[in-house]
């Protein structure tokens, strides 16, 4: 499984050594480049808003690129957490609420469509969509890209004039980022438009340094090591916190029911798989649908309790600490309203994409291969599979039909193999089978019943 | 695939009938398209075997190459289908009206309207099948570079006249068939696909016989079996009674009819070669044209059934009346045939190799903004593609059964009105959703306030945001009225463009720079880097 860069070094000196290194190459360093690989909970965020303070303090002005809007807003805030005086600049678009309203608030942080009006501020930040209307500036000498596996080649090539050298910052195991019409046309070409920013850029820059954050602290010891071993098989790293550093209890005692057995499998394990009996069903399954509302429900209700390195008391499991995570838009609106329906109406439900870069106490996924006759190249995408079994900091409980791994055996891949298109690994056939084989450890059926 | 579609499909099943799943047509169909049913030869790609081509259904020309391996005689059957297609091609480029564009004023850097050609009218190729499209876009990149005599009088095999030519345009109408909704060049199983669903896979629907066997059995049969027939069903010599589309041929007609009547020629035309006198020669001759005959025959018959298929398909689509907004696309296709017109008469080198990437990326986005204008367009155009929507959770009809006037904060109120619309469609809503309806044809926007009622239920009330005029007072007739039919969807009606790229020459280093730089040379061209293993 993984084996830590270097056992001697605590999880923290590891992390803070990555950090250094990677500060120094940012700062310091001659590329025009550096990239960073984050796996889950790495302290990505952290990282960028040192990064942005260090280059700022030093006199550099910076331009960020994020992807959504809610990821800058968020970025901002997390900048005026840590030094309220520094002078940021938010450009956002013409629509309607184009930023979050907590903005206002804050003295130091300039609004505007324009990025003249934000011209010589610290830090400007903004989407790459936004930037990519930007024309006419003098170019920054300094740029952050965050979320960059996420970003695809096209949107960097409209953006990456605008600044001189940057520090590229992303998952690669998350989902990648994907065009709606067909792109084979340019697939083997160094510069595909549908590929990922970082893809792109490595392949014209070899020689750039690349780093990557050793330590996840949102995964716990039970999820660490396959997360790791699934999905970044040849970048391993470990989990910040021990086993027993994180516990999970509930104040209600069993009913015996199935959601209850698999609550009390994943509290104890970090995961649990309540398993319904096989059979085909359309994507909207009811009877999943009303196992995963049912789980949901019943964590609300037993009086959960986390404990972490994060306080010294146990923290209340609370229904904004719980999320649940589909394939699908439409699943998770039916988990909704199911959900409604047994008047829980404040638990985040949504989709892997939506999902991506958050972080909850207890996760319950629905699996994306639940009840499909068939496994398409969506259904296999390792980052889906990724993204839902590392958003949580205690327990991840999944929600499928019986009969998965046939089904995987049954599909091998078969997408044709394109030249000069880099090989990815893992691959999603084989992600899904390792993944399954450790949930079949902490498997509890779903009787009709329950 | 749409659960709408899925349901369709058990439909078919059920039925054994193909079921409809458009009420009007949704592409261009032009009133004298081009057909061309090309065969190619097994084994040799790009190496055409025939082809039946033109704009009469009565009086397709057949063109055969005899031995797809002898490249004088493919460069004949190129240089025949030039005959056939340019001036076909040419007849619309003549054509124009005037019309207006919107360019970049190189002095000012403003946008400014001026007034150019717009062919009138576009030319249309109308393939039998997906592979078809591949198998044009082959001919046109084989034939693009090529050289004439005339242009280069050294090249070795110098190409006929107007070959490369035709592989320009060939390429063009191939690069166009990539863009959703594009109509210049069309395979007629895609169309019929779009238009109907059948009890078999999409798979099986790429069987241009099998497909109309579902969508119009012969007298009274059931789809299942006439389409099981059109696939499998062999004659006593054991050939396929329905010949595939192509331009793949069946083994077994290459096996046993193709492979012996291609020996049989090259054996006659060695014989023509070696013969000694003219007396000889002429008795060969006719050896040789009996061979070619043969041939011929043989070609035409599995190409007429298919020709005739193509042209039975097509009535079928002609019954359909076409989408409003088909119109809208078509103008794009003459745009696009109109400025491919201008790059050739202007000399312009033909399409390169490779996209650099900056082109790459302009296509991406152009195609993904016609792919989303084309998914709004025809669900707006079509109840029942609009149906499929409501059922997806991405749209919604009802009636309006109140509507409250209400007006913005701030100096100047607008008029905001909430309006509540029941619906029994479970739209995918959160709070302030923007929702779209068509108001003369123009999008206007809501956003959704909450349920008048239980959260899911199936009051749903919106408030009003635009298209209301500058009054204080709504325009007659901008905001719907109580028990008012109405339709919204939580897709938006229009794309908006992007970003402009930055020109070619401006490529940024991520992307290797401009090209003609050794950075930007895309990676297959570059050998790989030699290793310890590479030298002993």
């Amino acid at each position: 499984m993984t084996a830590p860069a270097s056992p001697v070094l605590n999880p923290g000196a590891a992390a803070a050594r990555a950090t250094d290194a990677i500060l120094r190459d940012t700062l310091h360093g001659t590329h025009r480049g550096v990239v960073v690989d984050s796996p889950p909970g790495a302290g990505k965020s952290t990282l960028v808003v040192r990064a942005a303070l260090e280059l700022a303090s030093a006199g550099r002005p910076l331009m960020i690129i994020a992807q959504t809007n809610a990821q800058v807003d968020d970025l901002v805030l997390r900048l005026a957490e840590k030094d309220a005086e520094l002078p940021v600049g938010r450009l956002h678009s013409s629509d309607t609420d184009p930023y979050d309203k907590a903005l206002d608030d804050l003295p130091n942080v300039r609004k505007s469509t324009k990025a003249a009006d934000l011209a010589g501020l610290d830090v400007v930040i903004s989407t790459a969509a936004k930037w990519a209307h930007v024309k006419g500036v003098e170019p920054w000498r300094h740029a952050i890209v965050d979320e960059a596996y996420q970003m695809r080649s096209d949107a960097l090539l409209a953006v990456a004039g605008l600044f001189e050298r940057a520090l590229f910052v992303g998952d690669p195991g998350q989902l990648d980022p994907f065009a709606i019409v067909g792109s084979e046309q340019w697939a083997g070409l160094s510069y595909d438009p549908s590929a990922s920013a970082v893809t792109t850029l490595l392949a014209h820059n070899r020689e750039l340094p690349q780093h990557r954050l050793p330590v996840s602290w949102r995964l716990p010891a039970s999820a660490a090591p396959l997360v790791s071993s699934a999905f970044y098989p040849y970048t391993p790293f470990r989990s910040g916190t021990d086993h027993g550093d994180r516990r999970l209890a509930f104040a209600v005692p069993s009913d015996g029911s199935g959601a209850d057995r698999v609550i009390d499998e994943a509290a104890g394990a970090g995961w649990g798989l309540l398993e319904l009996p096989a059979r085909h069903t359309p994507r909207t399954d009811p009877e999943a649908v009303r196992a995963v509302a049912q789980v949901v429900r019943r964590l609300l209700d037993r009086g959960g309790a986390a404990t972490s390195e994060r306080s010294e008391e146990p923290v209340p499991l609370t229904a904004d600490r719980i999320a649940v995570g589909t394939a699908h838009r439409d699943q998770a609106a039916s988990v909704r309203s199911a959900l409604a329906a047994l008047g829980v109406t404040d638990v985040v439900v949504d989709t892997a994409n939506r999902l991506q870069g958050r972080e909850y106490d207890v996760t319950v996924v629905l699996h994306p291969l639940s009840g499909r006759p068939d496994a398409t190249a969506f259904h296999l995408e390792t980052g889906r599979l990724c993204v839902l079994a590392s958003r949580h900091r205690h327990a991840c409980i999944v929600v499928c039909r019986a009969g998965v791994s046939e089904l995987l055996d049954d599909h091998p891949s078969t997408e044709p193999v394109q030249l000069g298109v880099t090989v990815k690994f893992p691959d999603g056939w084989e992600a899904n089978h390792a993944v399954l084989a450790t949930l079949a450890e902490h498997r509890v059926a779903w009787r009709p019943s329950d | 695939m749409s659960l709408i579609a899925t349901l369709s499909r058990l439909e078919a099943v059920r039925t054994g009938r193909a079921q409809a799943v458009a009420t009007v047509r949704h592409r261009h169909l032009s009133e004298r398209p081009l057909v061309l049913v090309p065969l190619t030869t097994a084994g040799e790609a790009g190496a055409p075997l025939g082809a039946l081509v033109g704009t009469d259904r009565d009086a397709p020309r057949l063109l055969v190459v005899p031995q797809p391996r002898d490249r004088d005689l493919r460069f004949a059957f190129l240089a025949e289908l030039a005959d056939i297609v340019l001036p076909y091609v040419d007849a619309y480029a003549e054509v124009v009206e005037a019309a207006e564009r919107s360019e970049t004023d190189p002095e000012s850097g403003k946008r400014v309207k001026v007034e150019v050609d717009l062919c009138a009218d576009a030319p249309q190729l109308i393939v039998p099948s997906r592979t078809g499209i591949d198998f044009v876009r082959l001919l046109g990149r084989a034939m693009r570079f090529r050289r004439t005599a005339e242009q280069d009088p050294e090249a070795p095999h110098p190409a006929p006249p107007r070959v490369p030519l035709l592989g320009r345009w060939l390429t063009h109408f191939g690069e166009r068939a990539r863009v959703p909704g594009s109509s210049l060049l069309l395979a007629l199983t895609d169309l019929l696909a779009r238009h109907w669903a059948t009890g078999q896979s999409s798979v099986e629907d790429q069987h241009l016989g099998a497909l109309l066997a579902w969508i119009d059995p012969p007298g009274g049969e059931s789809g299942d079996a006439a389409a099981r027939r059109a696939e499998l069903a062999r004659d006593a010599d054991g050939q396929l009674l329905c010949p595939p589309a192509g331009p793949a041929t069946d083994p077994a007609f290459d096996n046993k009819l193709l492979a012996p009547a291609i020996e049989r020629y090259d054996r006659a035309r060695a014989a023509l070669a070696a013969s000694e006198d003219g007396l000889e020669a002429d008795d060969r001759l006719g050896d040789l044209t009996a061979a070619e005959q043969e041939i011929r025959a043989l070609v035409e018959s599995r190409t007429r059934p298919t020709w005739d298929a193509v042209w039975r398909g097509l009535d079928l689509l002609r019954e359909l009346p076409e989408g409003a907004h088909v119109a809208d696309r078509w103008t794009r296709d003459r745009w696009s045939f109109t400025s491919h017109r201008d790059r050739i008469s202007a000399g312009e080198p033909p399409q390169p190799r490779r996209d650099d990437a900056v082109t790459a990326a302009n296509k991406l986005a152009t195609r993904e903004r016609e792919q989303a204008r084309l998914d709004a367009q025809e669900a707006l155009d079509d109840p029942l593609v609009m149906a499929g929507r409501r059922l997806a959770g991405e749209a919604f009809a009802g009636e309006v059964t109140e509507v409250v006037m209400a007006y913005s904060e701030g100096r100047r109120p607008s008029p905001r009105p909430l309006v509540t619309v029941r619906t029994e469609d479970r739209p995918h809503l959160g709070e302030r959703t923007k929702v779209y309806r068509s108001l003369g044809g123009k999008p206007q926007a809501a956003e959704f306030v909450g349920y008048d009622g239980p959260e899911g239920g199936d009051l749903l009330v919106l408030r009003i945001v635009d298209k209301m005029g500058r009054g204080k007072e709504p325009e007659e007739g901008s905001v719907p009225q109580k028990g008012d039919p109405v339709c919204f969807t939580l897709f938006e009606h229009d794309q908006r463009g992007g970003a402009k790229l930055p020109d070619p020459e401006e490529t940024p280093w991520t992307h290797g720079g401009p090209p003609g730089e050794p950075d930007a040379v895309p990676l297959p061209e570059q050998p790989d880097p030699p290793t310890e293993e590479d030298t002993l």
